[in-house]
This record gives structure tokens, sequence and C-alpha cells, in this order.
């Protein structure tokens, strides 16, 4: 599905914003994209939309090599990709219902449908009340909530997500991964770049981490795609009579961890807070 | 549809450079539509001397009638003349009545004796007339020769120099407007560069984010040709009681709705022209 190929990119000022990065990421898989600021995980976004080219290397995306792909193609390449980008990017003089209903537009869906699909999916990520609010008027947690609604409007192959938690509060943080485990869930391939080491902890997800544009780490999770995930529910249906969702799941694989933090006070309250946030 | 609404969105949202947009536009179209309408006039003036009697010989008061007919017929034998009218101070005086029935002040002092008689004189080919001219002021009853090549030749000059003048305008204008209208439309692109990057990092072709900016133009342009339009028209109207007044006799006036229609036709043409070149230019300099 994706795959990078010693790719490097270096800036006109001589800086390698990657180097040498080799990956691939399978259909239905939920990856994380580690590393401090800097360290090229932006870069990598940037290079499988092709908002950028890499100096050197492959990049494959769908099967498209994304290097080589003519420019009037790039538009049908972005329209398979939802991207959550750590600006959000979401127009200031538009509403929220309008923003969401944008890549529709693009592709030339029908006013009407375009609506009843966004009303949809707003509803899905929570903000259907605010679909009349312009993005000044929405909090930070009902922002990333509104650009993931338009990432995923198109239901792409592909969900790229940009540090989607930075600068949240913890409750609405893994509100918001809950929101990304469950498009996982349902198939999409979820690429989610974050500094939160208490996610990338609970969820147990394949981690790629980069430092300084190279590639140090590629750990697989125990529970790294959706499919995996399916199979995992299988099982659990069969010894638990109650039924439970991926909400459930991810609350009772955090109440595990929650026992193994132990003497961690801080820790405690993010959980805590995480509970909530399902409830 | 998407378009038009977008287009529709980005006019409301920035009037003032809509106002300035659609202001340069409306003077380019005025100057159009005035110089057209002036061309017109004139062309049509020149058509009308042109198909009257090109030589008209003025006698003196002493002529008397018998040496007048002498001299048509004598004229009449060269075989270069197609028509000759003869007309009395009478019909002069009944002419002139005619001509000045609306103001009394002119037809108070004037009687059949100051006005002179008069040979109006048409040849086969305009060549001819200067022989005519001639052959006219070599005679002593005649007193003077108004040689009709004279005025049309001045009034074709003056056609084609207004002809020139206003084609020099409105290119003039023209290019003023497309400057003005690439730097309007290069500031609104300017200011919708983050929506426009959006746009295209979420799959918009290059024409999604094109068109908005063309119709754009294409609507300051056909807003400006229609204001400027109605407002030589509103002009032509005020003045046309005077101008017929000083155009006596010469059909010009009142202009054929038809051509004043022909004329809107072909300014809305030019300003979808004008107001899409524009912006496709500002596009391609501002959207690389």
């Amino acid at each position: 599905m994706i795959s990078l190929e010693n790719v490097s990119k270096k800036f006109g000022t001589g800086v390698f914003a990657i180097s040498d990065v080799s990956f691939s990421v399978e259909k239905g898989e939920f990856v994380f994209l580690i590393g401090p600021t800097g360290s090229g995980k932006t870069t990598i976004f940037r290079l499988l939309i092709r908002e950028m080219l890499p100096s050197q290397g492959k990049v494959v995306v769908n099967s498209w090599d994304v290097v080589k792909l003519p420019g009037r193609k790039i538009p049908e390449l972005r329209k398979k990709i939802g991207v959550i980008f750590q600006d959000l990017k979401l127009l200031n003089d538009r509403t929220i219902l309008e923003n969401t209903t944008l890549p529709l537009e693009v592709v030339g869906t029908k006013k009407k449908d375009a609506i009843a699909q966004a009303m949809e999916i707003l509803n899905q990520v929570g903000i259907l009340e605010h679909k009349d609010k312009f993005p000044v008027q929405l909090s930070g947690g009902e922002l990333q909530r509104a650009a993931i609604a338009r990432a995923l409007i198109l239901s792409p192959d592909i969900l790229l997500a940009d540090e989607p938690t930075g600068n949240l509060d913890d409750v609405t943080s893994w509100e918001i991964v809950k929101l990304l485990s469950d498009i996982n869930e349902k198939g999409t391939t979820v690429v989610m770049a974050t500094h939160n080491h208490e996610i990338i902890k609970k969820l147990n997800k394949r981690v790629i981490e980069l430092n300084k544009g190279e590639m140090v780490n590629d750990k697989k999770g125990h529970k790294s795609s959706a499919k995996q995930n399916s199979e995992e529910k299988k099982e659990e249906k069969k010894t638990n009579s109650a039924k439970p969702d991926t909400v459930q799941n991810l609350a009772k694989q955090n109440s595990d961890d929650e026992e193994k933090v132990e003497n961690n006070n801080d820790k405690e309250v993010k959980t805590d807070d995480f509970e909530e946030a399902l409830k | 549809m998407k378009s038009i609404g977008t287009t529709w969105r980005n006019i409301r949202r920035s009037p003032y450079q809509a106002v300035a947009a659609i202001f340069v536009m409306m003077l380019t179209f005025l100057a159009f539509s005035i110089f057209a309408l002036i061309i017109f006039g004139s062309t049509r003036i020149v058509d009308y001397f042109e198909s009257k009697p090109q030589v008209t010989a003025f006698f003196r008061d002493e002529a008397k009638p018998a040496d007048i007919e002498d001299l048509g017929n004598s004229l009449k034998e060269s075989g270069l003349i197609s028509e000759v009218k003869f007309i009395s101070k009478e019909e002069a005086l009944r002419i002139y009545k005619e001509q000045n029935k609306d103001d009394p002040l002119l037809l108070d002092l004037v009687t059949a004796e100051i006005l002179p008689a008069s040979l109006e004189i048409a040849t086969y080919k305009i060549e001819d007339l200067a022989l005519v001219s001639d052959t006219l002021k070599k005679s002593t009853i005649v007193q003077e020769v108004v040689f009709q090549k004279d005025v049309v030749s001045t009034l074709s000059s003056w056609t084609n120099a207004l002809r020139k003048i206003g084609l020099a305008v409105v290119v003039i204008l023209s290019m003023a407007s497309i400057f003005i209208m690439v730097t309007i439309i290069g500031i609104k692109i300017s200011q919708k560069k983050s929506d426009i990057e959006t746009m295209r990092l979420i799959g918009a072709g290059s024409w999604y984010i094109r068109w908005p900016f063309i119709l754009e133009g294409v609507f300051y342009g056909l807003i400006g040709a229609l204001l400027g339009w109605l407002i030589s028209i509103g002009a032509l109207f005020y003045v046309t009681p005077y101008l017929s007044s000083f155009l006596k006799g010469i059909p010009v006036l009142p202009i054929s709705p038809v051509f004043l229609l022909e004329l809107l036709a072909v300014e809305t043409v030019v300003a979808i022209i004008l107001g899409a070149f524009s912006s496709y230019l500002a596009v391609l300099r501002y959207l690389k």
C-alpha cells in the first residue's frame, strides 16, 4: 500500500530532511510515526502526497510510483489519501459543513448528495451541531474532528494524520485517537505522526521511529492492523458473552495497562481521562 | 455551477476590489460605446453628403432666370451631368423655413431676396466634379461654388481621424483594464494562497482552482460593458434633441435600436474575451 525505498530528501540549504528511509505499510495497518520535531515525519507525509519530490529513492502509494507520477495524475493520488494536516488547513471563510464538502465538490459530487454525506460524517466525528459554524468558532478538539471529517469524506484508502493530538488535552487526544482507531478498524490504512508516548503505549501498534531524518527503529505492535484486531475481536467474542467493540477493546487494554503503571500518578490521571473520554 | 458559486463568494467578500475592476471596465466600454456611436454617426453623415448633388452653384442676385437656364442646358449638353436641379429664391426660402420652423428668431429677418438662387448639379463620375466646378466658376452670373467633394473629403478625413483616435483610446483603455484586472485578480489569488494550497492538497485539479478566478474576470468585464453601454445610451438620448437641430435634414438620428443592440452584443463578446484573458494572465502569473 505504502512503500519507501531508500528515500532521501535534501533541501536547498544542504540539510537532509530524511536520509535513506525505507519501510512499507500494508493495507489496513495502523502505524505510528514518531520522532522529535524536525526528525522528518511531516516530510514523509509530504512525499506521500507528492507535495514534494524526494532527492533520491522510490515512493510508492497504492501501486502508483509517486515520483514518476505525471502532474495531471497528482489530484487523483491525493483524492485517495486523506490527510489530517498538522495545521489542519481548514478554510476559515467556509463553515464546517462547507469545509467537509470541499473534497466532494472537487470530485464533482452533487451538492445535495455532498451535504448528506458530510452530515453523516460530521455526525460520526461528533460535531454535527457545529456544522454551520466557522473554524474560528470551534475549539481545538472540534477543529481536529472537522479536519478528520474532511480527510475521511472521500473514503480514502489511506489516512495520514500529522500530529492530530498536538496541543490537545489528554481527554480530547484520546477521543481523536479512538476515532482514528475506529477508522482503521473499518479497513483504512492509518499512518499517524505523534509525540504522544502515552497513546503509542496504550494502542500498542507498529511504531516507526525517526531521528534527525534517519529511521532508527521499526517496532511491530501486538495489534498493528485492522485485520489482526478483527481476528482478536472474534476470539474475544467467543470467550466473552458481552459484545466488546473497539471502544471497549481500547478501554480494556487501557485498564490492563493501567495496572502495569505503578507509582506513577501522572500517568494514572491520563488513563482516567481516557476512560472518561471513552464513556 | 460550483465555480459560479465560488466566484460569487469571492466577489462578495472583497467588494472594493470588485467595484474597482467594474469601474475600470466600465470606462473602457464607455469609451468604446461613445466612439462607436460617433463613428457610426459620422459615417452616416458622409454617406448622406456623398448621395447628394456634389456641386452647388449660388447665383448673383442680378442673374436672370434665362441665363441660369442656359448655363444649366450647356452643362447638360456636356454629357457629364446626371441631374441638374434649379432652386429659385422662393424655393430656397421655403427650404430655409422648413429647416428652421422651430426657431422663429431665425425666420424673422429672412426673406426670399437675401437668399440666392442655386443649381444643384450631380455628375455620373465623381472625377468630373472638378471640371463642372471650374466651368461654373468661370460664369459671370455665379457668385459661389460649393464643391460637396470638399465637404465629403473633409468629413471623411474627420471620420478617419476619429476612427483612429477611437481605436487608440479603446486600445489604451483596454490595456489599462487588462493590467488593472491582472493586478486585482492577482491580489485575490495572493489573499487565497493558503486556501488554494489546501484545495490542491486535497486533490483539486488546476482548472477547479482556476475557473472561479476566470469567471470573476468575465463577470467584471460583462458588468463593466453593460454599465458603459447604458451610460453611453443614456447620454445619446440626452443629447439627441440638440444634435437633431444641429444635423437638420441629415438622417442620422434617432440611431436605430438594432444598431444599439448590435453594439451591446459586440461589447459583450469583447468583455468576455477581455475579462477572461486578463484573469487567465493573472492565473498564469500567480497560480504557478
